[in-house]
């Protein structure tokens, strides 16, 4: 046996089953969601024909068909709207808590901070149920405000802790001198704080979409006819043809694939923070 | 306002309490009231108001109920190890930082955005009769007939199909909570290791996994708490065939519209989830404090 680069074959050979292992875990992921666009835009009939594997004639009718035939653009819109709602509700509540966490020591934070964090890891969707007759006293029935005033639920323990991490981020210093050169705490938090937050706070927005978006099961339970996307799917779409359903799913994975794009750096460290 | 007695304000008492106040009105009207409300109509007679346990009883005398509760654990039990395993095994890959590792990285935690009921579409469009794995197996030659994944006839294998589905959906979020857990773990410790003659496995089993236990405690407490809540991938992959307790509660909620006994069903949920939590805790900490004497 030669006695010359044993450790160089090994090394080598060790790359080569590190990137065999990679290739493998990127095409897990990636291959099940090149297939669901390609079948959203395949034509039908080369979809079923099981001699061919991989459709090569495409078009726009699935989508179509799913948009317009069987309405789901509606659906789309209200996904669309419960979302920036949801996103405007969480920012609204949790900008100030997560301001006052970061700045302020104050009797009773851990116990907030306790609450804040239980609550995410809460089962959310029991408040659902009982949140039908809340909202039927309210007149939130089946409206996408009441949608997202439940969905709030999901984002505002994120909200709240993301944008307290980051508000720390943000050294006391430069509030304090503001206010030194006579702003107020208000014009001190829109024209120093904020801009200095902003590219944090809009992966934060990014998020709450997407949680919104993707959630189904209290969505379905608050609405009947003002269904959002994922809703509907379940009720009419699960009972259309196959095209529609890959349709479906393309405009479901849609939206969270471009925000992944944008906030990519973000991802990784958001989560940590909501899941830690 | 005029007041620029600016450091004051930092120490001003009432702020916080005032900032903090939006969130817990928030969270007293439409958590705190809603849950006191679930567990009123729970053990409430739809009829007459009064305190009953007929919802209870509809409940234990309903088939579904019991076979609610045996698949929603099944399911757990057969999701979450291979989750766990998994999850592990893409950390150690990417811990070992080669080039490109950031790409897979951002690939593998892309579900993280996906929800269940897209996940459920994708893999209906790979595994349904005319699907892509029917279509390579039967090109292949190795099947004559396509395999059925879907129908009340193949309940293992639709099983099989949510398990696969949930594992690709939902394998990330363990990940994210590992990844960051062995991040943490000194270089210092692997490189002693290291300088010991350690194998990898040596390092996995006695420097990697006893210092990542805080994480997998994590992992196994927010998996489990969805897994008890599983819905979505379940009712579009497999209807009510395989029954589970979320499904259940939107079964009755949604469509025989009986609030009662979703509530019941919905406080099960969270009975499970609270037990199961405790007991995860219990265990972790025992260990730990094993470890610390031994």
């Amino acid at each position: 046996m030669s006695r010359v680069a044993p450790g160089e074959k090994t090394l080598i050979l060790k790359k080569l089953v590190i990137y065999a292992l990679a290739v493998i875990v990127s095409s897990w992921i990636l291959v099940p969601l090149a297939l669901i666009f390609i079948s959203a835009f395949a034509v039908p009939e080369e979809y079923y024909d099981l001699t061919r594997i991989i459709p090569t004639s495409f078009t726009l009718e699935n989508v179509n068909a799913l948009l317009f035939v069987l309405k789901e653009w509606k659906a789309t819109l209200n996904s669309i709207i419960v979302a920036l709602l949801t996103i405007a509700i969480s920012f609204a509540l949790g900008l100030p808590a997560g301001y006052a966490l970061a700045r302020y020591i104050f009797p009773g934070k851990d116990m907030f901070k306790l609450l804040i964090i239980s609550l995410r890891m809460f089962p959310l969707m029991i408040m659902a149920i009982p949140l039908t007759i809340l909202y039927l006293n309210l007149g939130l029935s089946d409206t996408l405000l009441g949608v997202a005033i439940a969905h709030t639920s999901l984002a505002l323990p994120f909200v709240v802790l993301i944008t307290s991490s980051i508000f720390v981020s943000v050294p006391v210093e430069y509030e304090e001198a503001g206010m030194i050169f006579g702003l107020t705490r208000f014009e001190t938090f829109f024209r120093i704080t904020l801009p200095l937050i902003l590219p944090g706070l809009a992966a934060a927005a990014i998020f709450t979409f997407v949680m919104s978006w993707n959630e189904v099961f209290v969505a379905s339970v608050l609405t009947l006819v003002n269904r959002t996307l994922p809703a509907d799917i379940l009720v009419s779409v699960l009972a259309a043809p196959d095209p529609y359903k890959f349709a479906a799913g393309f405009i479901m994975v849609l939206p969270a694939m471009i925000f992944v794009f944008i906030a990519r750096k973000y991802l990784v460290a958001m989560w940590g923070i909501t899941l830690r | 306002m005029k007041n620029n007695k600016t450091f004051l304000f930092f120490s001003s008492k009432i702020i916080p309490y005032i900032l903090l106040l939006p969130t817990i009105l928030y969270l007293l009207i439409f958590i705190g009231y809603p849950l006191i409300q679930a567990v009123i109509m729970a053990f409430q007679d739809p009829k007459t108001g009064a305190f009953s346990l007929v919802n209870f009883n509809i409940l234990f005398e309903d088939f579904n109920f019991w076979q609610a509760i045996k698949y929603t654990f099944l399911l757990a039990a057969i999701i979450i190890p291979l989750q766990v395993l998994f999850a592990l095994g893409v950390s150690l890959l990417l811990y070992t930082k080669f080039k490109g590792s950031n790409y897979v990285l951002y690939f593998f935690i892309i579900p993280l955005t996906i929800s269940d009921v897209a996940a459920s579409l994708i893999w209906y469009n790979i595994l349904s009769g005319s699907g892509y794995l029917n279509k390579i197996l039967i090109t292949l030659g190795l099947i004559d007939k396509p395999i059925h994944f879907f129908g009340y006839a193949y309940k293992n294998m639709e099983i099989l199909a949510i398990v696969i589905t949930e594992i690709w959906r939902a394998t990330a979020i363990v990940f994210v909570v590992l990844f960051a857990g062995l991040q943490m773990i000194g270089k210092d410790y692997i490189e002693a290791a290291e300088v010991f003659g350690a194998s990898t496995l040596q390092k996995v089993r006695h420097v990697i996994l006893p210092m990542l236990k805080p994480s997998l405690q994590t992992a196994l407490i927010i998996r489990t708490l969805f897994a008890l809540q599983v819905f979505a991938v379940v009712w579009i992959l497999a209807g009510r065939d395989i029954p589970v307790l979320a499904g259940e509660a939107y079964y009755w909620q949604v469509e025989i519209r009986n609030p009662n006994v979703a509530a019941a069903y919905a406080l099960f949920i969270a009975f499970f989830s609270i037990i199961l939590g405790y007991i995860y805790l219990k265990m972790f900490k025992t260990r730990y404090l094993e470890a610390g004497t031994g």
